[in-house]
């Protein structure tokens, strides 16, 4: 046949109508172009004019198209009518299901506040829903966090003021080196790879230091695959090579650090009469206010006995325990490698400083021609956080960044507004012990000392989650993890209504998962279940669902109004504060709510102070009205930008078209940060004015990065029997070792029980499912529909397993048998699966046949949410013992090859599908 | 059998940096959900929520691990989809004249008119890059957004591939190969892009960029120590770098 060329139109009409919101397929809001034809959803792409992902889209924001049609959407409000687990529902109308709501709440806001327990497994609405549950008078209030990184958020914000991803990202422009230390695979996903991408096009280089050798780590020039838990004991071993080689950048350790403050005999820092921070001035030899002008603070200076923390740190980290040699096969990194990476850090840092031609002024007055900095660059995640060392882990992780000079310089770390935010500046938790009414401030907050535990007057914990208590001192998030053990171990008191939005907690968002879900049906002696009532919303038939007595269905992203705010976790980049919101691009077509709608409409039911007017009738008519009208101050609403007359930023009052000025604009807005103030935040006076011209406080904080923390040394001491509040004697020992001023690394706690256990077990999300709330999606899984245990060469060939075999993976805390496949690019004494891949039969509207619910498991059994008794008769949460943070990758394991087998176990009895019929 | 055209005015193809891609499947997606929607017969879905979902990819990404002698192993993303061979085989295998390939910028397509499912160029293609509709019934492969890179409906940015535009790491690059000048064969002759299996004389016009050398020795000499701290005591070395202030 000759060539011949058929007609072809080169322009087909794309679609009818573009409408701009938010993606909410994961947590990192890029924003989104969603195309419409005939009323219906056909395309998305990323919007390019979108601060966060600029044009580009991941793999789960096209396939969200597939999520608002997904069969396991729930399409009705359900009651429970059969036993708790059975899955068994009727359908209700809204009326009667807000009026059961209310009808279990409004008793208990009367009588018993903290016996309802609220907690969200998302975050992206915590300014409302922590407002409501304080107007509520609930102690018991928590998002995610405390199962996801709070080592990593409290780490930081106890530190540098800020931390990773929401407060901060590497200055993709002008790093020469970035070091990426446990980081999932996908974590913050369309920024990393965008920042990859830059750094790859100009031949700078990534360094990866993980287990596991896929997704960023599989395209970083070199790699460190170190055995999970060790990660600090590499940093503080690369801190000690800096020192020793005196690879240390001095004058922003002098000028901006406690590093020249003076240590007490106390262990707290010396003060002068007005409280301020002492150093003693190199020019006069006296002491003076670390923010007297043109004070020239002396690293090496000692003052009436009191050294600096300069000294501290030196000659703890000097010491010959922290050379490469003492700790390489701790490691499982050998010691010229470890010295290798820090002349690495050092050459970038030191040998290749870049300039930024601008001059800027610091909050001493003195006048700087000129951007100096050091252009390496970090990033962390859960892969060092979710230990029970991480927060001390990500400490040692800011001070390595603090001594090669690269926060808030060029080419380093860079916050994002409304962070710079140091300790002191963020509230304390509040509690109302035993009382009712409204909280006077916020549940979550960072203690200054053990005065802000929340405890009872009989020393008990106040929070069902025993947050902030001494198990815990700063567990910033919360413990969700711990909500149902607790509850129902009447530990440490018994609760009423569990309320939870978004979490999967009879599945993979709990340690344990089994007896979870035992523990939701337990009935007590007079046939009462022990949680007597939960509520939950979702907008899929999850795990979850069939453990709750009433479902509040949501909507899905695309059919609610939602609010990115700066009270919250904005849109913001280093050089823009920015937020955003999502808004209904289609209509819901079932009898769904968005759930910041219901809780609105609660709060006016139950009379909710800010939820209702002078007369008691409801305040605001649903969720975009709470959006366009609350004000938290005065002039600070959810939203910053066109406020007031619509041209008023930050600051103004409510604007009734605001949230059409948004959709207009594409569905965010931002605030450019001025050029003089574009680096040294902290300490910048253009920076502190800017801010607070902004909102984001009210007078300029200008602050010096804690090396030493004196809320630290202040449990610290507590535990070494100094001052009122004193912690149960079962934990000073565990408490003198973790709240160390000073960055530490300890074994993880599950080491003490895992003699016969040698090897790490860890999980990940897959690229294409990172933080994404249903994989059930018809295009995701058929990327990743299967979770083999991947298994490293040296377990593979020294149990003779080969392809299509399966394993039997036992844990002090039971076992799972499941397939494997081999692995190389791995941690030889590791091995991993995929997380959340494997669902129950007859959930997320799969076939019960689905490979996600035959061959797909969860690592989750394998985890107790208790520490082994270690012969006081206790049992401690197995969680870092300063926040509280979830402990899921201290797992250690051992493994048994088996016959293969159709099914993986455990095996549970098929939940009924609660979705739509599809 | 159906004839290739003699010569064509561009070779219009993708470069593809296995150097950067980070196997995140972005670029899978975003091609099925634009290609649902526009170029012939949707991308069909089989069993999506059942026990083994099978569907219609234009686009697919495979993760090889490679175990080099001297250094740790590592894992590489490959991308796979249509090459726009100069001398497809897809297209003279073809009994019909539904496959062809454009004499003015080289795309290979598939007229749906003409196809009569008879799945001979999936057979040719060394390369696996076709897949038959279930549903439809009909060949689809890569059509290099033929429907995007000339629309006026779109805005001119926007007119290149939906895989290329939605590429989070810039991994993916479009242009004509044919022009020694463009971006794409600019990009080709400084980092080494090879064809894929030339020896097979496909002669595709899709290109992919190799991972740069990974794991190798670190460029910066080892640190050394000011002084000898056990000898001079935490003193000593404090004098020694303070006095560099």
């Amino acid at each position: 046949m000759t060539h011949h060329q058929p007609h072809l139109d080169p322009s087909p009409r794309v679609s009818d109508e573009i409408r701009r919101t938010t993606c909410y397929m994961c947590a990192c809001r890029c924003g989104i172009n969603v195309h419409l034809k005939s009323g219906k959803v056909s395309y998305i792409e990323g919007n390019r004019d979108h601060p966060v992902n600029k044009g580009v889209l991941c793999a789960k924001g096209a396939a969200g198209i597939k999520q608002i049609t997904a069969p396991s959407r729930l399409h009705a409000p359900l009651k429970r009518v059969g036993p708790r687990g059975s899955g068994a529902f009727e359908e209700i109308s809204w009326d009667e299901a807000l009026a059961l709501a209310v009808s279990w709440m409004k008793p208990l806001q009367d009588t018993a506040p903290e016996k309802l327990a609220f907690f969200t497994g998302r975050d992206q609405s915590q300014s409302l829903t922590s407002f409501w549950a304080q107007g509520f008078g609930t102690p018991n209030y928590a998002a995610h966090g405390g199962f996801c990184s709070v080592n990593m958020a409290a780490a930081g914000i106890y530190t540098i003021g800020g931390a990773f991803w929401e407060f901060g990202q590497p200055d993709w422009d002008h790093t020469k080196l970035f070091v990426l230390f446990g980081v999932a695979e996908d974590h913050d996903s369309n920024p990393i790879k965008m920042g990859i991408g830059k750094l790859k096009g100009r031949g700078a280089k990534v360094i990866g230091v993980n287990p596991i050798r896929t997704g960023y780590n599989a395209v970083a020039d070199d790699w460190y695959g170190i055995t999970p838990g060790t990660d600090g004991l590499l940093i503080l071993s690369l801190i000690h090579c800096l020192l020793e080689a005196g690879k240390i950048d001095l004058p922003y350790l002098a000028q901006w650090t406690n590093a020249p403050c003076l240590v007490g005999g106390d262990g707290l820092l010396l003060r002068g009469e007005d409280g301020k921070l002492l150093v003693v001035d190199a020019a006069t030899g006296q002491p003076a206010a670390f923010d007297a002008p043109g004070v020239q603070p002396d690293l090496g200076a000692v003052w009436q006995g009191s050294r600096t923390v300069f000294q501290h740190l030196a000659e703890r980290y000097l010491a010959p325990d922290n050379a490469p040699e003492a700790v390489a096969d701790r490691v499982g990194i050998t010691a010229p490698r470890i010295r290798a990476l820090a002349a690495e850090l050092a050459h970038a840092a030191f040998d290749q400083t870049i300039t930024i031609d601008q001059p800027w002024t610091d909050f001493r007055g003195t006048q700087h021609a000129t951007m100096v900095g050091r252009p390496v660059s970090f990033h962390a995640m859960r892969g060092i956080s979710a230990h029970s060392n991480g927060f001390q882990t990500a400490r040692a992780l800011h001070l390595l960044q603090i001594l090669l000079g690269t926060v808030e310089t060029p080419g380093g770390y860079r916050f994002k507004p409304p962070y710079p935010k140091p300790f002191d500046a963020h509230p304390v938790p509040h509690i109302m012990p035993r009382e009712c009414g409204p909280l006077a401030g916020p549940h979550l907050g960072y203690p200054r000392g053990p005065e802000h535990l929340a405890l009872l007057e009989d020393g008990t914990p106040a929070r069902i989650d025993k947050a902030f208590s001494w198990e815990n001192p700063l567990s910033a998030h919360g413990l969700m993890h711990m909500v149902i053990a607790n509850a129902h171990a009447g530990d440490p008191y018994r609760i009423d209504t569990l309320f939870l939005y978004m979490a999967n907690m009879a599945w993979n968002s709990s340690m344990n998962t089994a007896a979870t879900m035992d523990m939701l049906t337990a009935k007590d002696d007079a046939g009462e279940y022990v949680i007597p009532r939960i509520i939950y919303s979702d907008a899929y038939a999850s795990e979850m669902v069939a453990y709750a007595d009433l479902i509040l269905p949501d909507t899905t992203y695309m059919e609610r109004h939602d609010c990115i705010s700066m009270l919250d976790r904005p849109i913001s980049e280093p050089d823009a504060a920015g937020d955003a919101i999502r808004w209904p691009v289609v209509e819901p077509d079932r009898d769904v709510r968005g759930f910041q709608s219901v809780l609105i409409d609660l709060g006016a039911r139950l009379a909710l102070p800010g939820f209702v007017d002078a007369e008691g009738a409801p305040k605001f008519k649903d969720y975009a009205d709470y959006i366009t009208r609350h004000e938290r101050r005065a002039g600070v609403g959810p939203l910053m930008g066109w406020r007031g007359d619509g041209n008023q930023t930050g600051r103004g009052a409510p604007n009734p078209d605001q949230l059409d000025r948004y959709i207009e604009n594409g569905g965010f807005f931002q605030a450019h940060v001025p050029d003089a103030a574009r680096y040294f935040k902290p300490w910048n006076r253009a920076y502190q004015d800017w801010a607070v011209e902004m909102g984001f406080y009210d007078r300029p904080q200008p602050y010096l990065f804690s090396i030493w923390s004196e809320p630290m040394r202040r449990f610290q001491a507590a535990a070494e029997g100094h001052g009122d509040r004193q912690p149960p004697q079962a934990l000073r020992a565990r408490l003198k070792q973790a709240m160390d001023p000073l960055p530490i690394w300890y074994p993880p706690f599950g080491d003490a029980a895992a003699a016969g256990y040698p090897v790490h077990a860890l999980t990940q999300r897959p690229m294409a499912m990172y933080h994404s709330w249903g994989s059930q999606n018809a295009w995701l899984r058929q990327i990743h529909g299967r979770n083999p245990l991947y298994l490293p060469t040296r377990i593979w060939e020294e149990h003779g397993f080969a392809a299509g075999d399966w394993a039997r993976v036992t844990s002090p805390n039971g076992e799972i048998v499941v397939p494997v496949e081999h692995m190389a690019a791995l941690n030889p004494h590791t091995v991993w699966t995929w997380n959340a891949i494997g669902k129950r039969k007859g959930t997320w509207g799969l076939d019960a046949d689905a490979p996600e619910a035959t061959k797909g498991f969860l690592l989750n059994h394998l985890i107790s949410e208790l520490l082994p008794e270690q012969g006081d008769g206790l049992r401690w949460s197995n969680s870092d013992p300063v926040t509280g943070q979830a402990a899921w990758f201290d797992l250690r394991v051992r493994i048994e090859r088996v016959d293969a087998r159709d099914e993986a176990l455990p095996a549970f009895h098929p939940l009924p599908d609660l979705g739509e019929p599809s | 059998m159906t004839q290739l055209p003699t010569h064509t005015q561009k070779k219009l193809g993708l470069v593809i940096d296995l150097d950067t891609c980070v196997g995140c499947h972005a670029c899978v997606t975003a091609c099925k959900g634009w290609n649902d929607q526009t170029y012939g017969a949707p991308l069909s879905d089989q069993n999506p929520y059942g026990s083994d979902p099978s569907g219609t990819f234009l686009n697919r990404v495979h993760s090889y691990q490679v175990q080099p002698d001297d250094a740790p192993a590592q894992i590489i993303n490959f991308p796979r989809s249509c090459l726009h061979c100069d001398d497809a085989p897809c297209v003279t295998v073809c009994p019909t004249g539904a496959s062809y390939k454009r004499a003015e910028d080289g795309i290979v397509l598939v007229n749906e008119d003409a196809c009569i499912g008879c799945g001979l160029c999936a057979w040719a293609c060394p390369y696996g890059a076709r897949e038959m509709d279930a549903d439809a019934g009909v060949m689809k492969k890569c059509t290099l957004c033929v429907d995007r890179i000339y629309n006026e409906n779109l805005p001119e940015e926007d007119r290149e591939p939906a895989c290329v535009r939605t590429c989070p790491t810039g991994a993916r690059h479009f242009g004509d190969l044919g022009d020694p000048d463009s971006a794409v064969s600019q990009l080709v002759a400084q980092r080494g892009g090879y064809d894929l299996m030339p020896d097979l004389g496909t002669k595709p016009t899709n290109k992919y960029l190799p991972p740069r050398k990974k794991d190798r020795p670190q460029e910066a000499s080892l640190l050394a120590p000011l002084l000898d701290i056990q000898a001079t005591g935490f003193a000593g070395w404090l004098d020694r770098v303070l006095g560099k202030i």
